[in-house]
C-alpha cells in the first residue's frame, strides 16, 4: 500500500517539477512548482510528519507560490514569451543534482535500517521548540519582525 | 435510546462496513473514507442549495418583499431551477484566455473548500478525518483559496478579473492573519491542535448552569468576534465583498466564468462559509455541545448545525444590513485594529489560564483586553483625520 503511493506520489512530484523547469509560459511554471510542493507535502505525510507536510502547505502554497506569482506577474511584461534556455541554469542545476547524488551515494548509513522513532507529533515540536531551540525562535521572530517593519517602510506614502 | 440515536449514523456507517467483512484491510479503509466523503458532500451540497433559497428569502424580508416563492413550495425548489439553469448555460471561454488555468481555477477552489470540511467535528464521533493537526489542515488548505483565485484572475486575461483578484488576495492574506492569531490562545489553552479535544475541553458546565463554553470568557469572546469578522473577510461577503464588487469591477475574479464554472465558483464560497462558520462554533461555541444539561436528551450533531445555523443566519443578516467597506478601510482595520486585538487575546488567554482559569483569571482577562481596546480606539481616533479622500493614481 505505502510503496504503491510512494510511486504515484514520486511520478506526480518528478512530473510537476520537470514541467516546472520545462515549460515556456512562465506562469505555467510556477504554478507546476506549487503542484510539486503539494507532492512534497505528500511525501512528508506518508512518512508520518504531519506536521511539517501542513506547515509545507501552508507556507509554500499559501504565502511563497502567490509571493512567486505575484512577482512574475509584476515585473514581466512579456511573461508569455518563450525566453529560450537558460544555460548557466542548466549547468548550475546539473551540478546540485550531481552534488546531491554523490553524497547520497557516499554515506554509508543509508543502507542500514532505520532506528524506531516515536511519532513525530506536534506537541513533541511545539516542546523541543519551547525548550531547546527557544534561543533560536526568538532569533527568528525578531529578523521576521524587522523584514516585516523594513517591507513597511519600503511601501509606506511619502510624505509631501 | 437518545444515545442510539445520537450514534445513528456512526452505527448506519459499520452496517454498511459490515458488508465488507473479510476483506482486506485497505480496502474497508477505502471504503470508509468514500462512505465519509460521500456522506459530507451529500450534507453540505443540500445545505448550500437550502441556503441559496434562504438567503434570498432573508435578503427578501428585510428588503421588504418576499424573495423567490414560484418553484415549488414556498419556492424551495428554486435551488433545482438554478442549477438546471447553470448547467445548460453555454460555457463561454474567451479567445485569448489561459484555457488551462482558466480551467483549473474553480476546479480547485471548490476542491480546497470541501477540503476543510473534512476535519470539524459534527457530532460526538463524528469527524470524517481525524488528524492531529486539524486546526493547521484547515488553514493549510484554506491558503490555497489564494492560489485558486489567483489563477481564476490570471488566466481570464481581463482587466476586471486581475483587480479582483488582487483585492480578493490582498485582503485575504492580511485577514488570515488575525484569523490564525485568534485561533492561539485556544490551542494555547486546550494545548492541542486537534479539533476533536478542543471540543472535549469545552465539556461541562461552571457553577452548574454556564457551560464552560470559550465564548463565555472574556479572551474567548473577544477572540470569537474577531474570528468572526475574518471569516466574513476571508469568504468574500458583505460587507467585504470589494473582491466582487459588482458596481465597480463587474465581478472580480469572476467576471469571464459562465455557466458551471460561476456555479462552482459559488458553490466555493458557501462550502467555504459553512466551514469557516463551523470551526467557529467548534472553537468558541463548544462545538456539539448542548448548552444547558436538560437539552443533552438531544442529539449531538442537532447542536452543531444549530449553532452552524445561528451563524449562517448572522451572516445574511449582515449582508443585509451593511453598506460595502472601501479597499483601503478593510486594510487599515485589519492591521491597525484586527491585529492588535488579536495578539491582546493571546495575552489575556495567558493571563486567564495563570490565573486559575476562575473568575480571578475572568476578571483579569476583562481588564487586560478593555485597556488594550481603549487605549487603541484612543490611538486610531487621534490619529484619524477627517479631510476629503486624496488620490494618488486617479486625478
Amino acid at each position: 500500500m505505502s510503496s504503491t503511493a510512494f510511486i504515484v506520489i514520486a511520478i506526480l512530484t518528478l512530473a510537476a517539477a520537470l514541467a516546472a523547469a520545462t515549460l515556456q509560459k512562465l506562469m505555467h511554471a510556477a504554478l507546476s512548482f506549487a503542484v510539486a510542493l503539494v507532492g512534497v507535502a505528500a511525501f512528508f505525510f506518508s512518512l508520518g510528519a504531519e506536521f511539517v507536510g501542513l506547515v509545507l502547505v501552508f507556507v509554500y502554497i499559501g504565502a511563497v507560490a502567490v509571493l512567486i506569482v505575484f512577482t512574475i506577474l509584476l515585473t514581466r511584461r512579456d511573461v508569455g514569451k518563450d525566453r529560450g534556455t537558460n544555460w548557466s541554469g542548466v549547468i548550475v542545476a546539473v551540478a546540485v543534482f550531481g552534488g546531491l547524488i554523490w553524497t547520497i551515494l557516499e554515506t554509508p548509513s543509508l543502507s542500514a535500517a532505520a532506528p524506531q522513532i516515536p511519532a513525530l507529533t506536534v506537541r513533541r515540536i511545539g516542546e523541543a521548540l519551547m525548550t531547546n531551540y527557544v534561543w533560536p525562535l526568538q532569533c527568528i521572530g525578531v529578523l521576521l519582525t524587522a523584514a516585516l517593519i523594513g517591507a513597511l517602510i519600503l511601501v509606506m506614502e511619502e510624505r509631501r | 435510546m437518545s444515545k442510539s440515536i445520537d450514534q445513528i449514523f456512526i452505527s448506519a456507517k459499520q452496517w454498511l462496513l459490515s458488508w465488507l467483512t473479510g476483506a482486506p484491510d485497505w480496502v474497508i479503509q477505502v471504503a470508509s473514507s468514500l462512505i465519509n466523503i460521500f456522506t459530507l458532500l451529500a450534507v453540505f451540497l443540500t445545505l448550500f442549495a437550502l441556503m441559496s433559497v434562504l438567503e434570498r428569502k432573508i435578503l427578501g424580508r428585510i428588503q421588504n418583499r418576499y424573495g423567490p416563492n414560484r418553484v415549488g413550495p414556498f419556492g424551495l425548489l428554486q435551488p433545482v431551477a438554478d442549477g438546471i439553469k447553470m448547467l445548460i448555460k453555454e460555457d463561454i471561454v474567451p479567445a485569448r484566455a489561459d484555457k488551462i488555468v482558466h480551467f483549473l481555477a474553480p476546479i480547485l477552489i471548490a476542491a480546497a473548500a470541501v477540503l476543510a470540511l473534512g476535519v470539524i467535528p459534527y457530532g460526538r464521533n463524528m469527524t470524517p478525518f481525524t488528524i492531529d493537526g486539524g486546526i493547521l489542515f484547515f488553514f493549510a488548505v484554506g491558503s490555497t483559496t489564494e492560489l485558486a483565485v489567483f489563477m481564476a484572475g490570471w488566466g481570464s486575461n481581463n482587466k476586471f478579473s486581475m483587480l479582483g483578484a488582487m483585492r480578493a488576495i490582498a485582503q485575504m492574506i492580511s485577514y488570515e492573519l488575525p484569523l490564525i492569531i485568534t485561533v492561539l490562545p485556544v490551542v494555547m489553552v486546550v494545548g492541542s491542535l486537534n479539533p476533536d479535544a478542543i471540543v472535549a475541553a469545552q465539556n461541562g458546565y461552571a457553577l452548574g448552569l454556564v457551560p464552560r463554553w470559550f465564548v463565555f470568557t472574556p479572551w474567548g469572546a473577544t477572540a470569537f468576534i474577531l474570528f468572526f469578522v475574518s471569516g466574513l473577510v476571508e469568504s468574500n461577503r458583505t460587507p467585504f465583498d470589494v473582491p466582487e464588487g459588482e458596481s465597480e469591477i463587474v465581478a472580480g475574479h469572476m467576471t469571464e466564468y459562465s455557466g458551471f464554472k460561476y456555479a462552482t465558483f459559488f458553490m466555493a464560497e458557501y462550502i467555504g462559509m459553512f466551514a469557516i462558520t463551523g470551526l467557529a462554533a467548534t472553537l468558541f461555541l463548544g462545538g456539539w455541545h448542548s448548552p444547558m444539561r436538560a437539552l443533552e436528551f438531544l442529539p449531538s450533531y442537532v447542536w452543531f448545525f444549530a449553532k452552524l445555523s445561528a451563524l449562517l443566519f448572522v451572516y445574511i443578516w449582515l449582508r443585509g444590513t451593511l453598506p460595502r467597506t472601501r479597499v483601503d478601510q478593510i486594510m487599515n482595520f485589519a492591521w491597525k485594529f484586527m491585529l492588535p486585538m488579536a495578539f491582546t487575546c493571546v495575552i489575556a488567554a495567558a493571563v486567564w489560564h495563570y490565573a486559575g482559569r476562575g473568575l480571578r483569571g475572568w476578571l483579569w482577562s476583562l481588564v487586560v483586553i478593555a485597556i488594550v481596546y481603549t487605549a487603541l480606539s484612543i490611538l486610531l481616533d487621534a490619529r484619524r483625520k477627517f479631510a476629503p479622500r486624496t488620490y494618488r493614481f486617479a486625478e
